[in-house]
């Protein structure tokens, strides 16, 4: 677990990852990816009407998976109106970046050379220009919202999940959120 | 585009600032976002200095909310949506709400 490092001539964000890390990575970037395709971003006209047949509008309402919502917040708190024109301009072109970032790491994963069943002993090396390196830090960020939603993570609670025993299964998703910590911190440190 | 032949009267305006720019960006404070990658957004997205940068990702840690942008209804829904694809949590309301 080495992290990104600046390389100076290049002007890149360098990386080396083992076969299981970038296989991990690739298979947390596919989660992500079907997570946003998964709850429709689209409302779906009720009726024949002219004007439901003409809607191609985003949602108005905030999803009801609690990652979703945490990715796509309520933009004005106290105007449910302006929250939901808000939502259907924006939500659906979020879930694309989104979606689109995810594929961003995925393509470039394997355009460094993991196939589809790595093998221990084999290394991906990464080169990110900063545009990448921004794409990889925005993707970093919303897989580990997503995780920290799904584990109930809250501010300060450090102690709590090492205390857990290493068999436990959160205990293992929450040693990924901090790998994915600890390699956006070294990628935003790699740009600076 | 003529001139008027006749002279208008300017509308009198009590607060100019508040009607010029009334509505803020909030960023919200939440366990999981760095530090290091919240000045990076606000340096990267808003061009701020990285000391301003750093006050208010300050201020998000501390305080739990910050103001991170001023102005039209317009482009706060554009800072708004430019922090959601950053995985910040944002919001916006009236500048004296």
């Amino acid at each position: 677990m080495t992290g990104f490092k600046w390389h100076r001539r290049s002007g890149a964000s360098v990386a080396t990852f083992t076969a299981f890390e970038a296989d991990l990575l690739r298979s947390l970037a596919g989660q992500l990816i079907e997570l946003l395709r998964n709850e429709s971003a689209t409302s779906r006209p009720q009726g024949d009407a002219l004007e439901d047949l003409l809607d191609f509008s985003g949602p108005t309402t905030e999803p009801d998976d609690p990652v979703l919502a945490r990715l796509f917040p309520t933009a004005y708190p106290d105007d449910e109106e302006a929250a939901g024109d808000f939502r259907r301009f924006t939500e659906s072109s979020l879930r694309d970046g989104k979606a689109g970032a995810a594929a961003a790491i995925i393509d470039t994963l394997e355009e460094a050379g993991l196939p589809p069943e790595p093998e221990d002993g084999l290394f991906i090396d990464v080169e990110l220009d900063p545009q990448a390196a921004m794409t990889w830090m925005r993707s970093f960020t919303d897989m580990r919202l997503a995780i920290a939603t799904r584990l109930g993570v809250e501010e300060g609670d450090e102690e709590y999940w090492a205390s857990l025993p290493d068999d436990d299964p959160r205990a293992q998703v929450h040693d990924i959120y901090d790998w994915l910590g600890f390699l956006q911190e070294t990628l935003v440190q790699s740009v600076h | 585009m003529s001139t008027s032949p006749v002279e208008l009267d300017e509308p009198e305006v009590d607060d100019v600032t508040s009607l010029a720019r009334p509505w803020v960006t909030i960023v919200w404070n939440d366990p999981v976002n760095l530090m290091s990658y919240v000045t990076f957004v606000f340096q990267q997205y808003f061009g701020y200095s990285k000391s301003k940068a750093t006050k208010l990702m300050m201020e998000v840690h501390v305080d739990g909310r910050s103001v991170v942008s001023t102005g039209s209804r317009e482009e706060m829904e554009r800072d708004v949506q430019a922090m959601h694809e950053y995985g910040l949590w944002a919001t916006m309301q009236k500048a004296d709400a």
